[in-house]
């Protein structure tokens, strides 16, 4: 990436860069007048995203698209950010390869110095109308406001006019630019990128206004800023040649062990020299006149020389909460079943850089059953909208076997089918994009493993889900047998032959043989009811205990009226249920309170001291939560009996379709 | 059996399932009901009667099972309604039954197949036969065209006598659900043979074309899959009228199996194939041979077709020489042919050479 951005620093001279332009238009994203548009938006909407964040401001962002004539268009992006100090304007906006992020190693949306001025020339060379940008810092009382053009022969910015205007907010900036472009609706959308942007970004308020007018807000789910990334310089196995060669140009360091010291991260002064010493190159040689041999040389020792991996704790993922909260506030109107808990991986290190990956699976409810699985892509927080199939989001989520986790795949690979949606994110000091428009991520081995790894942990935990609804749903159903169906057998049968109705007992311990546990959980008016009914079906009275896992301190205590025999660690709860007689109910319920709805919305029970395969609705007991005086005999419950006696047809299943004859 | 005490026997009978169903309970145990399997697998040939019955494999429905439970909840609100209109004298079509279950909560049937179905079980179960339950199907139309002439005792208590040819209009006599003795007498019959036929345009053209008189024939049109009565009447005509029976249908394999529950008994309804099934019926066509022969126009066979046809390799009807060759040989063409097609020679082409040739071929006719 860089390569290319140094070839085109260097050919500034030689080749105009509109030329370079029209030539590369499909790598800077403008390759066709729908792109373009959006390509327009996004530029300016991931800049202010950027700046907010380094500066800990909660983004409100508000973006207009409005039609002119034809097909062109007026884009207007604004921020609340920090502003951009009067001198910097042009030079941000205007001019090629000017950016903050260049040569820095930071998990940000921006890294090339390419992208919003990119934009600017894309108008002009459209519309030939100029770029305005108003910005303003929290130090001035007014406003700056320029038009901007980019002079193409020598990458400069051309100010046609500016002027301080007063301006009714503390600081930020107003970008508007006029550019051809074509609005359309549909996957690869404006409003489909923003509404990418409000998942990720569950701390921005993003308000569209799209030609149409009407506009759309995405509120913020949640009140936290990102903790702002840290800078960290290069780590020296990711660097390239090039990149080498024009940081020993500019370093103001004076010897090669001071320059390899200073600019890159992990290399002591000792390891400076041991590199040095490797190729050949003395420690003392001026930075600014290492050759190219030299150069190759350095790179090949790096290789040799044991070097710490680079510090990860420059990455700020978005975390499991507010990606739930994320896809909540976005996604509801969807009507979805189940939210898997996402799974957030543990940064991990490629050609130097450190990332993260991140994974969350929307499921069920109203989503389409018949489609391709959604693939949201993300990478730092941007919504990748292109080239679907060249990333390796993409490629993970075919490699991974999705039957196993309960989704339709022909074949075990490929997109698979079912109503859900899978959200990646990739977060890293330097994304491998496999081009300059940044769209897609390249399948580089350690980010595609990380991927695979958390689709599978974050479908883990699907299946869990999908596993636990379908018991329930099987107890459901013999549930309706012994509560309905064979009362009102007994009750005719009775009438029929003039008898009193029998006992039922027997017939119904029979039936279910199990001790039947059914939770449930309603948020209603900031509060949590929570139901646990234990049903005792089998024909013997049952002694056990109960387990649940919830913040003990929030329960309401007027609630309760079955008091736990124990509370471990405030939130490990456990409650002894004693001689509970055949046939009988016992009822559990209590209110949390001051709990968030997303906090606690699937109730975890389980039980101990019973016969795994006598119960149904809960799970047994997981090891980890070590109870002392809980003597757990549970092994592995055995498989179901198929039902039936011996040898016995189940008439009704065997039918074969014989209705095509009388 | 006298009307009543036919309907005093399905009481009894009906009484005694409810009480297994209630001792049961009473016990402690899970309620079920055995039944025979009415399943393809599960025929007999009776040699005795000639026919097709259910052999001696049992299922079991039991309220273990959601379905079975459903079921049995069902048998017992069908039990108790049955009950009554013995009790009041009254009946019901098999489609009213149907409806009456809209006010039985959970054991209301989501199909009329499935009440029609239980109705058969209990036919099974009890031995009754259900017009002893008071249960009668709709009126379906199949008609009789022919110099028979009979005596109908009406709705209000008077005997007709009718004469299939003379005494009705071109679309011949209307089979009624009951052709009992009781109902219906045969007094004369000029005719050598009766010929049932599937659609109701071959069994019109075969009455244009006076196949009737010409070839003293009794045409009996069996609208599809033959009901009960239809078939019951056919049966009387074949064994008190000592009259041949041949089936003339169209060639594909929905209507091999038309024959098959005319001449060897329904699977669906085994347990009165004795009483239905016309075991001495002849197929007359169209065969697949019939199709290369006469090299009749066709269609090609779906995929519903190709696997009715594989379903009746291992049906036990099928199993002698001339059905094994006849599938065999429609699996190997790819083709059916419908009964009308035979008009691409003409439309006297059926009744002046079809027909001759074929009966001719089986004997029937010289
Ligand atoms: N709305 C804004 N508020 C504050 N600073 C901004 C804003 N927009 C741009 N900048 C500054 O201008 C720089 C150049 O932005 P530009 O989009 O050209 O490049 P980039 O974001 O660094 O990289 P990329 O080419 O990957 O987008 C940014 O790095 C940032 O410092
Ligand atoms: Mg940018």
């Amino acid at each position: 990436m860089s390569s290319i951005a140094h070839e085109l620093a260097k050919k500034q001279k030689e080749i105009s860069v509109s030329e370079f332009f029209e030539k590369n238009k499909q790598i800077l994203g403008f390759d066709s007048l729908t792109r373009a548009l959006i390509t327009s938006v996004k530029e300016p909407v991931d800049n202010s995203l950027d700046a907010c964040e380094d500066a800990s401001i909660l983004p409100e962002i508000l973006v207009r698209v409005e039609k002119n004539d034809n097909s062109e268009y007026t884009v207007t992006v604004e921020d609340n950010g920090p502003g951009i100090v009067k001198k910097q304007v042009p030079n941000v906006f205007a001019r090629l390869l000017y950016g903050s992020r260049f040569h820095t190693r930071a998990q940000k949306r921006g890294q090339q110095g390419i992208g919003v001025s990119a934009v600017v020339m894309y108008g002009q060379l459209t519309t030939g109308k100029a770029t305005r940008v108003r910005s303003k810092i929290s130090d001035e009382d007014v406003a700056y406001e320029c038009d901007l053009i980019l002079d193409t022969k020598k990458n400069r910015p051309d100010i046609i006019k500016d002027d301080f205007v007063i301006w009714d907010r503390p600081h930020g900036t107003s970008f508007q630019v006029h550019v051809k472009g074509k609005y359309i609706g549909g996957k690869q959308s404006i409003f489909e990128y923003l509404k990418g942007v409000a998942i990720v970004n569950p701390h921005a308020k993003i308000t569209f206004v799209p030609p149409e007018g009407n506009a759309i807000v995405f509120e913020r789910a949640s009140d936290q800023v990102p903790p702002p990334t840290k800078e960290i310089k290069p780590h020296p196995e990711g660097v390239e040649l090039g990149e080498l060669l024009s940081m020993a140009k500019y370093t103001e360091s004076l010897k090669m062990t001071s320059f390899l010291n200073t600019e890159f991260s992990r290399i002591s002064y000792r390891v400076a020299r041991e590199v040095c010493e490797l190729a050949g190159v003395p420690p003392d040689q001026k930075p600014d006149q290492m050759t190219l041999e030299q150069a190759g040389a350095i790179l090949e020792a790096i290789k040799k020389v044991k070097i710490m991996s680079p510090e990860t704790d420059c990455l700020s993922p978005i975390g499991e909460t507010l990606i739930r909260k994320g896809l909540k506030n976005v996604l509801g109107p969807l009507k979805a079943d189940f939210y898997a808990p996402p799974i957030t991986r543990e940064p991990k290190v490629f050609a130097g850089n450190p990332f993260v990956v991140e994974v969350g699976i929307v499921y069920g409810g109203e989503l389409n059953k018949e489609e391709p699985v959604q693939i949201l892509r993300f990478a730092n927080r941007v919504p990748l909208m292109y080239q679907q199939g060249a990333c390796a989001i993409t490629q993970a989520v075919e490699a991974v076997d999705w039957r196993r986790y309960g989704l339709e795949q022909r074949g075990g690979t490929g997109i698979p089918f079912g109503p859900a949606i899978v959200l990646v994110h990739v977060a890293s000091t330097k994304i491998p994009f496999t081009s300059e428009s940044k769209e897609a991520i390249a399948n580089i081995p350690e980010i595609r493993e990380e991927i695979e790894l958390a689709l599978k942990a974050c479908a883990r935990r699907l299946k869990t889900h999908l596993n636990k609804a379908a018991k329930r749903s099987k107890a459901r159903v013999k549930f309706e047998i012994v509560q309905d169906i064979i009362p009102m057998i007994a009750q005719k049968s009775a009438k029929i032959v003039g008898k009193p109705v029998p006992k039922l007992a027997g017939t119904i311990t029979k039936i279910m043989n199990v001790v039947w546990i059914d939770e449930d959980v309603k948020f209603e008016k900031s509060r949590h009811h929570i139901s646990v009914k234990i049903y005792n079906y089998t024909p013997k009275s049952q002694s056990f205990h109960l387990h649940m896992l919830l913040p003990f301190d929030k329960v309401d205590p007027k609630t309760l009226k079955e008091k736990p025999i124990e509370v471990r660690e405030g939130n490990k709860v456990t409650w002894d249920i004693k001689r509970l007689a055949s046939t009988e109910i016992l009822e559990l319920n209590f209110d949390l309170h001051g709990v968030s709805q997303e906090q606690y919305d699937e109730n975890e029970v389980y039980v101990s001291g019973i016969d795994p395969a006598s119960v149904i609705g809960v799970e047994v007991l997981p090891g980890d939560w070590d109870l002392e005086h809980l003597k757990i005999t549970e092994e592995g419950a055995p498989e179901e009996k198929e039902e039936g006696e011996e040898g016995e047809v189940d008439y009704d299943e065997g039918a074969e379709a014989i209705n095509n004859e009388e | 059996m006298r009307n009543e005490e036919r309907h005093q026997k399905a009481v009894d009978k009906l009484t005694e399932l409810a009480g297994s169903v209630y001792d049961q309970i009473d016990d402690g145990k899970i309620p079920k009901m055995i039944i025979p399997l009415r399943t393809k697998s599960n025929i007999r040939f009776d040699p005795k009667s000639a026919v097709w019955k259910y052999g001696k494999a049992m299922g079991a429905r039991s309220a273990k099972k959601l379905t079975g439970a459903q079921m049995l909840l069902r048998t017992m609100y069908m039990l108790e309604f049955i009950e009554d209109m013995i009790k009041e004298e009254k009946s019901s079509t098999l489609r009213e039954m149907y409806y009456i279950s809209e006010g039985w909560a959970k054991a209301k049937f989501s199909t009329q197949d499935e009440s029609n179905m239980l109705a058969e079980d209990l036919e099974i179960i009890t031995t009754c036969m259900r017009e002893d339950f008071k249960l009668r199907p709709e009126e379906d139309g199949a008609r009789v065209i022919g110099n028979l002439t009979l005596e109908e005792t009406d709705r209000k208590g008077k005997k007709k006598k009718i004469n299939c040819r003379d005494d009705v209009g071109d679309s011949g006599y209307g089979i009624p659900y009951n052709v009992e003795k009781d109902k219906i007498q045969f007094l004369e019959c000029d005719a050598d043979l009766v010929i049932a036929i599937e659609t109701g345009g071959m069994f019109d053209r075969l009455v244009e074309n006076k196949f009737d008189e010409d070839a003293h024939a009794i045409l009996v049109h069996l609208k599809g899959q033959p009901a009960r009565s239809t078939r019951r009447f056919v049966k009387r005509l074949n064994e008190e009228m000592k009259l041949p029976v041949c089936t003339f249908t169209d060639g594909d394999p929905w209507s091999f199996r038309i024959h098959a529950s005319l001449a060897y008994g329904a699977i669906k309804t085994a347990h009165l194939s004795e009483y239905l099934a016309t075991p001495t019926a002849e197929f007359i066509g169209i065969t697949a041979s019939d199709i290369l022969n006469y090299e009749l126009p066709t269609d090609k066979l779906n995929d519903k077709d190709i696997q009715a046809l594989n379903a009746e390799k291992t049906d036990p009807r099928f199993k002698d020489e001339f059905w094994k060759h006849e599938i065999d040989l429609m699996l190997e063409i790819g083709k059916k042919a419908e009964q009308q097609a035979l008009a691409k020679y003409g439309l006297d082409y059926v009744t002046d050479t079809y027909l001759p040739e074929k009966l001719a071929e089986m004997g029937i006719m010289k």
